[in-house]
């Protein structure tokens, strides 16, 4: 009895969510509902990862989308068919030789850096080494562009290595952790608007790069279809595929979701709130602030790159340019804060409601103003434009926006807020 | 020669131009960050807001600039400015106020502004369309063409009237907030709070007074940069990202809370952004003659190319909060 009133809000939330997608499966149909379902265990994973990020650190990450964006793209990268007339011409080589040339350009800035004679000289060693970057970097962009060029012209684009799905996933993880560290490595001992401002910058710049080098992505061609770690629909229908998909995705939430658990009640856990709730104390205790605030930042960035990689294996279409700010970043924002951050069960039932209610909102707005259309040209003899659609969508920018002030305003703390334990 | 007017053109004019305008931009982000205490990522897209508003008044009175021999979008600009001053205030009194009652985090803040970032672009696009548009509808976008006193100089000089403009109303704008910020009572109650708000509170400024002309003044300059860089180019409603980070990028260079250096810091960042993405290559053609015939010259040497342009503010931002978190003229670290 003191289980079902303790958790009385829990089991509603649960319901509710169980009840929505209950309805997407009577209405529109098993296959479509087993899609709704694998994305959301995509976006979970994502929104696990900034759960750990905002709900226990307090850390602000604006660019989500780049994070996804760059993990899909080293996991395609790696899982994809290899590209023979690529390797068979002789740009293989040569590109090899312009990385080598890079390679050895960043051997030298570090060597710079690193050289006895300039530690006690920090203005001649800074100097040096940004003459040797400005080099680097000019040589490297010179030495590409007739390589990527011919690439281009003759094979189309570098195809991929042909390597299991799954070591794409954790490649793309590893990738994302990467940036991560660069990222965090800058900003994290600066105020905290200065990672929010990076990062979005950071998200934007990892869009115009793979929209643009078309000889490692296609650019707006885009890339399709990219291997599935199951069979694919074609093989054995669609309703097996999916459910087969969303079965390693729910062993992966599993998993993640148990040691996210264990990782929020263990000290490690609660050193990390303590810095979140009283940067000074922690300090003052000698917990190594940044150290921990980069830890964290890493692991959800991970996190998100494993989610991001899944994410577009299962759309199975690479698409640069379909990475959206709002989709990708201010969405899962919104998973996270409505269904409370720092709580990983507020966080999954977050991502499922605020998914079925996103996707269903399309046709509802479009009915909606479709119902606008009509009034207004009956009535007041109004001509509705002719990007009336397109424009109509863009109402559900505004709920969103809206969505995230009222709940900063009204349940700061989101539908199932984390429960402080007292001791 | 020519190849002189060419880096005219393309570098100094034009990075004039956009600084000008990031620099208008800075100047509120940097307001609002020394007062408020957040960084307002709203900003771009109250600089949309602002140039619809004025393209919105341009459409329906379209031939109001023949007055005043101007262009009738820089006419109806103040009304715009108004208007948006206006909305400013009212975006505050109803969701950064309430916020800041229950004494939430600056993050938080941020992350409001997001959510209000969010709503204008969705409201801009539903009633303005995705495309871009363009000012000089009715009437023609005065161009003028000086040609230099030199014989090898058959290019000319190009700068058009919004330029013009535009450089003329940065001048004055920067101008009065000198004057307001350093001999007008509110303006010295804005340094006070921006210094130190406990303090200003105590000694009896009436901050939310502050804070209000804080916003008339962030949205009034946000609505001008935006209609001054619409009547250069055109009106894109979907610049917003690619806005802020040129803006947050040159608050943060000149240092935070310090509407001067944020006017250096749109300088920096502009010409940063078209000396990046200048081709070079144009200044040795000259000498293309005298060079060994092994040596083949490239046709394009630029450090970014064009498709990159958002790389530059970017990079400039990674480095200055590498070495120099507090800017070129030491703002606050808060």
């Amino acid at each position: 009895m003191n289980i079902i009133s303790d958790n009385k809000r829990e089991l509603v939330l649960v319901g509710l969510a169980s009840a929505l997608v209950a309805l997407v499966f009577l209405n529109l149909g098993t296959a479509y509902g087993l899609r709704m379902l694998a994305e959301i265990a995509c976006f979970t994973i994502i929104a696990l990862g900034l759960t750990i990020q905002w709900g226990y650190a307090g850390l602000f990450n604006a660019g989500i989308m780049g994070f996804i964006a760059l993990s899909a793209f080293v996991s395609m990268l790696v899982s994809y068919p290899v590209n023979e007339s690529f390797w068979a011409s002789g740009d293989a080589s040569s590109l090899a030789g312009v990385f080598a040339g890079l390679g050895v350009g960043i051997a030298i800035i570090w060597g710079i850096n690193k050289l006895p004679v300039l530690q006690s000289r920090t203005k001649l060693r800074r100097l040096l080494v940004l003459i040797a970057i400005a080099t680097t970097y000019l040589m490297f962009m010179q030495s590409l562009a007739p390589v990527a060029s011919s690439i281009e012209k003759t094979a189309g684009f570098v195809g991929g290595f042909g390597l299991p799905v799954w070591m794409g996933w954790v490649a793309g993880g590893i990738v994302a952790g990467l940036l991560a560290w660069f990222v965090g490595h800058i900003c994290l001992g600066l105020r905290s608007d200065y990672l929010a401002i990076a990062t979005l910058g950071i998200a934007e710049i990892i869009k115009a790069v793979l929209k643009n080098a078309d000889w490692l992505t296609r650019g707006t061609l885009t890339v399709s279809p990219l291997p599935w770690p199951v069979p694919t629909p074609g093989e054995i229908g669609f309703i097996t595929s999916r459910a087969l998909y969303l079965a390693i995705m729910a062993i992966l939430i599993a998993v993640i979701f148990w040691l996210l658990q264990r990782a929020y009640s263990a000290p490690w856990g609660r050193m990390i709130r303590a810095i979140r709730d009283n940067e000074l104390a922690a300090a003052a205790m000698g917990k190594d602030v940044n150290g921990r605030r980069l830890e964290v930042f890493i692991i959800g960035s991970v996190l998100m790159g494993i989610g991001g990689a899944a994410l577009v294996t299962f759309n199975s279409i690479f698409d640069p340019s379909g990475f959206l700010p709002l989709h990708h970043t201010f969405l899962i924002w919104v998973m996270v804060i409505l269904g409370g951050a720092g709580n990983n069960l507020g966080t999954l039932i977050g991502t499922v409601i605020v998914y079925v209610v996103w996707v269903m909102s399309e046709p509802a707005t479009l009915a909606v103003f479709e119902g606008i259309r009509y009034l207004g040209e009956t009535w007041f003899d109004w001509q509705a434009p002719n990007d009336f659609d397109s424009r109509a969508l863009q109402m559900r920018v505004f709920v969103i926006g809206l969505t995230i002030t009222l709940v900063l305003r009204f349940a700061p703390r989101g539908l199932l807020p984390e429960k402080i334990r007292e001791h | 020669m020519n190849e002189l007017i060419f880096f005219i053109n393309k570098v100094i004019i034009s990075g004039a131009s956009i600084g000008a305008v990031y620099a208008m931009g800075a100047i509120g982000v940097t307001l609002i960050f020394g007062i408020l205490r957040f960084a307002h990522f709203a900003h771009g897209d109250m600089m949309t807001m602002g140039a619809f508003f004025a393209f919105a008044l341009t459409a329906l009175f379209p031939t109001a600039g023949q007055l005043f021999g101007l262009p009738t979008g820089f006419v109806m600009m103040p009304f715009a400015m108004l208007i948006t001053a206006v909305i400013a205030v009212l975006i505050d009194k109803a969701f950064y106020q309430p916020l800041r009652k229950n004494n939430v985090s600056s993050v938080t803040m941020v992350m409001a502004s997001i959510g209000v970032t969010l709503m204008l672009q969705g409201l801009i696009r539903l009633f303005g369309g995705i495309e871009a548009k363009h000012f000089f509808f009715a009437e023609r976008k005065d161009i003028f063409r000086l040609s230099l006193p030199f014989e090898s100089a058959s290019r000319k000089i190009v700068i058009t009237e919004p330029q013009i403009l535009l450089f003329v109303f940065t001048l004055l704008a920067v101008f009065s907030l000198h004057y307001i910020l350093t001999h007008t009572r509110m303006g010295k109650a804005m340094r006070a709070v921006s210094d130190n708000p406990d303090l200003a509170r105590v000694s009896g400024i009436n901050t939310q007074k502050v804070i209000i002309v804080t916003w008339l003044i962030a949205g009034s300059l946000a609505a001008a940069a935006g209609t001054l860089l619409s009547l250069d180019v055109s009106l894109k409603p979907d610049l917003s990202f690619n806005l802020l980070l040129p803006i947050f990028a040159a608050a943060i260079v000149g240092g935070v809370g310090h509407p001067f250096g944020a006017v250096v810091g749109g300088f920096v960042v502009g010409f940063a952004e078209t000396l990046s993405i200048f081709n070079w290559a144009i200044f040795l053609r000259p000498f293309k003659d005298s060079f060994p015939e092994w040596l083949e010259l490239p046709s394009k040497i630029a450090l970014v190319p064009t498709e990159y342009k958002i790389t530059v503010p970017f990079f400039i931002l990674i480095v200055i909060l590498i070495w120099r978190p507090t800017g070129i003229f030491k703002g606050k670290v808060l």
